[in-house]
């Protein structure tokens, strides 16, 4: 695109965001303050992300965007757009082709392999934030290693609900080291992220905050003996592919009180389906 | 018509072209870097990279053009400061100041043959800001060859073997030293010619 630079950040800006990137890769799961620029678009549109991309993206790369698991959603087709045009990248939907992701608020349902990095958008960085407002304390509670607080929260959830109710962004603990926040995937999610092949990346922009977790990497969510940690599941299967196993949505089909389940992720769906996996609403797809 | 760059010879102090495409190049660059951090120990060849001055390799050159620059104070031992041309190169590409306290410095590069004695002089960072660490640059003679050190750690499916030809008989114990400090160190890049591999604070090095 004329008059933007590759990637439309300016150069200084991706040096600075790139050794960003490389101190956080370094120290897995703590949050490396950077120089959070103005983006075409608002903070909480996934600026942090945009910005991570910017500085890792390169003219080999293959592109995928996901907002919610869906390639099809607003957020995702702008930002997938917006790169295509600042950097002229090829794009795709397919999990399995893309060397670069960048997602908001889910991790694809197929496993990721070495060499793809995954971007993820995160609005509020800080995990003790909700508990404890200073930074100043915050920080010096991860220096010193203190999340009793946390510990102590997810008591509350249990002595109140007889769980822990946490359902999304739920806390995790990086290379038995620093508390961290997965950005709002459902802990569904958060397994997937334990000894990852692909290189993870964090990016929160009006934080102004860039964190990673190195590919094979131990990230154990937290929990009690007495109440492990445990996922979502689902009584149904989903509508259109069948999966038994993957995120869905919940999806309101009239007045009535129709609904259907369908998987978030809509490539891993579609590459389903078209494998000729079908859902008790979807429809049988021609086999090739 | 224009010259044979072959033909033209810099005079002593003068910086030597580049990168050639820079946004590209320090992109290529970068992405190497990020891999050979994100694999602690995996050799990661970089290819196409310019000419370095005496006293420096091409990429530990690469390195410092990718990601230095006004903003971080870059720190060089005696014998790399002694060559002009390698100052003045990475200074006019760079634009970063040249510091003589290797406590302020945000980069480090150390002489082909380093033990690493002076890894402690660098910044490790504190408690509460451990990314404010040195990044020090090692130059190296080459990788494989030598006597293999086991490695684990994050980034290491189960273990990884690496040997480095061309640094000090303490190197290795400086390294594990420094993962002593955890979250506090240094990050290490190892540069040949055609190589790097990155050794951050996180690595284990095994007896």
């Amino acid at each position: 695109m004329d008059g933007y630079n590759f990637a439309y950040l300016d150069e200084q800006t991706k040096r600075m965001i790139r050794r960003a990137i490389l101190k956080a890769v370094a120290i897995p799961g703590y949050q490396v303050p950077f120089g959070s620029r103005e983006m075409p678009l608002p903070y909480g549109w996934g600026t942090g992300g945009i910005q991570v991309t910017a500085g890792v993206i390169g003219q080999d790369d293959v592109l995928k965007v996901i907002d919610q698991g869906a390639d099809d959603t607003t957020n995702a087709v702008s930002i997938r757009r917006f790169f295509a045009r600042t950097t002229g990248v090829k794009t795709t939907e397919k999990t399995t082709e893309a060397t670069l992701i960048q997602t908001r608020h889910r991790i694809p349902e197929r496993p990721l392999s070495e060499g793809q990095i995954l971007v993820y958008q995160v609005p509020i960085p800080e995990p003790l934030r909700w508990l404890e407002p200073r930074e100043t304390e915050t920080r010096k509670m991860h220096a010193l290693q203190e999340y009793g607080i946390m510990h102590v929260k997810l008591y509350e959830d249990i002595a109140r609900f007889g769980r822990i109710a946490t359902s999304y962004d739920y806390p995790v603990v990086v290379n038995d080291r620093y508390l961290m926040k997965p950005s709002p995937i459902p802990k569904f999610d958060n397994p997937k992220m334990d000894n990852m092949p692909a290189l993870q990346l964090f990016g929160a922009g009006r934080e102004k905050r860039i964190y990673a977790i190195p590919p094979y990497t131990k990230v154990k969510s937290l929990d009690f003996d007495d109440h492990p940690f445990e996922i979502q599941q689902w009584d149904e299967n989903c509508a259109l592919c069948g999966s038994e196993n993957s995120y869905l949505d919940e999806v309101v089909m009239d007045d009535q009180g129709g609904r259907m389940f369908v998987c978030s992720d809509t490539d891993h769906c579609e590459s389903r389906q078209s494998d000729g996996h079908v859902g008790p609403m979807g429809t049988q797809q021609a086999a090739e | 018509m224009l010259m044979n760059s072959q033909d033209v010879r810099p005079l002593p102090g003068q910086p030597l072209p580049g990168f050639a495409v820079p946004v590209h190049d320090s992109q290529r660059v970068f992405r190497g870097i990020l891999d050979a951090m994100a694999h602690p120990g995996k050799i990661v060849e970089l290819t196409d990279l310019p000419d370095a001055p005496k006293a420096l390799n091409k990429a530990s050159v690469a390195v410092c053009l990718a990601l230095v620059d006004f903003e971080t104070p870059l720190w060089a031992d005696d014998a790399i400061s002694a060559q002009a041309q390698a100052v003045t190169h990475i200074q006019f590409h760079c634009g970063c100041p040249i510091t003589t306290a290797p406590e302020k410095a945000r980069f480090a590069l150390l002489s082909q043959g380093t033990d690493l004695t002076s890894l402690k002089a660098f910044c490790h960072g504190t408690d509460e800001r451990p990314d404010l660490s040195t990044t020090v640059i090692v130059q190296a003679e080459g990788f494989g060859g030598g006597e293999d050190v086991r490695l684990s750690g994050p980034g290491i499916k189960t273990e990884t073997t690496l040997s480095i030809t061309g640094v000090g008989t303490g190197f290795w114990q400086a390294v594990r030293d420094n993962a002593q400090r955890f979250p506090r160190g240094v990050d290490l890049m190892i540069c040949t010619d055609e190589a790097i591999v990155c050794l951050p604070r996180t690595i284990e090095v095994e007896d």
